[in-house]
């Protein structure tokens, strides 16, 4: 199979609708078992609780957020280098999802942080860099969307989508050095994890549901920048025609 | 120069450096503005949090620091708008002179007309904030090592944004983030010296940020500029 054939607007955009679907199912499905493990099967933390359950939620989204962006940043690199519609368009499609995933693991933070630190927000080193990566997103979006012409707006962004990446293990070891309150990370691909066995299983299921979600709704989202881009081709239409 | 057909990256930052410099000195008004908003801003620190001076020396640094980000960005507008809006700038990437030169000395210019004057005018900081010699010292060093860093990093914001209608705003939603940390270093190299742990750990750090960007800046910038036109 000759994966160039879909770096065409005109190929992909009938792939991605026959994807997206079936990735919307894998992450309701996954979800939906993540969930009742994380809420009904997991034990109940010896010491934190009930409250550290917010983690099978928050771990995946901060974990989303972070990747995402490097997709993001590899799609803009393509983008440059070889001028490819597409991967710039996926770039675009994909920020949303980014910047809502940090904004969930920003805010679900907040709600495990006030019962256990007793505080909404303290200025720790991923805490801090996670809200810049926001700012780093939400300036993306913002770059792009202030550009009219579409071809300046794609390339704009990803000269700012790359200088970002590059920032981005910089600002962490800067506010790292600053101040630390974090815990650990409790689970790395070095040591063995330091959690029960059916909490790791509830959280690497909801990371894979919210890695499906991630895709579906970019799939779906660079169909509708497909659509808003290419509405005067012919394809597009006979493609319309033919979805009614 | 109308023979030749190479030009060396020295040519075009000196002739960009000595032309950038000559068209600050005749709007000298201007540099004033960004020095006065820089004073302003400090000065307002301790009307809005409280005049007791152990508190005003614990966070001098930082509002340096703060009020120095925002002076820089107050200055990028200049950095490329009358160039791109005379057409001048079009005949820059247009030249046989290498473009990351020109853009290079265009930077180093808009530091030397906004950055240096914030490093001269810091001891008056330290006046309206009690710092000792030492730490004044160190914020000058520190304010002199990273506010480079500071224009750099704005160009590829202000080439970025070039003519667009939100463009103030946005420079500011795209730069700021990517300050961070200049900011931290910084600031926190007052006071490292000040709590005793000496501050040439982070001023070596915002050294090597300058050099860092001095490599890699410029070509990101002409990029955004050359996608400017397209």
């Amino acid at each position: 199979m000759n994966f160039y054939h879909y770096a065409a607007p005109a190929t992909f955009y009938p792939l991605a609708g026959k994807l997206w679907p079936w990735f919307a199912a894998i992450a309701a499905l996954l979800g939906l078992i993540g969930l009742y493990i994380g809420f009904v099967v997991a034990p109940t933390d010896a010491q934190q609780g009930e409250v550290y359950r917010v983690i099978f939620i928050h771990v995946p989204a901060a974990w989303m957020s972070m990747f995402i962006y490097l997709v993001m940043a590899g799609y803009c690199a393509l983008g440059l280098a070889f001028k490819t519609r597409l991967s710039a368009m996926m770039a675009s499609a994909l920020a949303p999802t980014g910047a809502m995933f940090t904004f969930v693991a920003l805010w679900t933070g907040a709600l495990w942080g006030k019962p256990t630190w007793g505080t909404w927000w303290a200025w720790d080193a991923r805490m801090t860099s996670e809200l810049i990566l926001l700012f780093l997103y939400l300036g993306f979006i913002a770059l792009q969307s202030a550009i009219e012409d579409p071809r300046r707006a794609d390339r704009a962004g990803a000269v700012l989508a790359l200088v970002g990446v590059v920032n981005i293990p910089i600002i962490y070891f800067s506010v790292k050095w600053w101040n630390t309150l974090h815990q650990g990370a409790s689970v790395s691909l070095t040591a063995a994890p330091k959690m029960a066995e059916t909490m790791l299983w509830g959280m690497l299921i909801m990371a894979l549901a919210a890695w499906a979600y991630a895709i579906a709704m970019s799939l779906l989202r660079v169909r509708a920048i497909i659509i808003e881009r290419e509405r005067q081709t012919e394809w597009l239409v006979e493609a319309l025609e033919a979805e009614r | 120069m109308t023979e030749r057909e190479f030009f060396g990256p020295g040519e075009a930052i000196s002739w960009a450096l000595r032309r950038d410099l000559r068209l600050a000195l005749r709007s000298r008004g201007e540099l004033g503005v960004a020095l006065l908003f820089f004073l302003i801003v400090v000065s307002l620190f301790p009307l809005s949090v409280n005049p007791d001076p152990k508190l005003l020396r614990t966070i001098a640094p930082g509002i340096a620091w703060v009020s120095a980000l925002l002076a820089t960005l107050l200055a990028l507008g200049r950095l490329f708008n009358n160039d791109y809006a005379d057409g001048t700038l079009e005949q820059m990437l247009l030249s046989p002179l290498p473009l990351p030169g020109i853009v290079g000395g265009k930077v180093l210019a808009h530091w030397i007309s906004t950055g240096l004057p914030l490093v001269l005018v810091s001891p008056l900081v330290a006046v309206q904030f009690g710092l000792g010699g030492g730490e004044l010292g160190v914020l000058m060093v520190s304010l002199l090592l990273g506010t480079p860093i500071l224009s750099m990093l704005g160009a590829i914001g202000a080439a970025l944004t070039l003519g667009l209608r939100a463009a103030p705003v946005l420079l500011a939603l795209l730069v700021l983030p990517l300050y961070v940390p200049v900011l931290i270093f910084g600031a926190g190299a007052v006071e490292a010296h000040a709590s005793g742990l000496g501050a040439g750990g982070h001023l070596s750090l915002l050294a090597a940020g300058t050099l860092l960007a001095g490599l890699a800046t410029p070509w990101a910038t002409c990029t955004a500029l050359r996608i400017a036109y397209e």
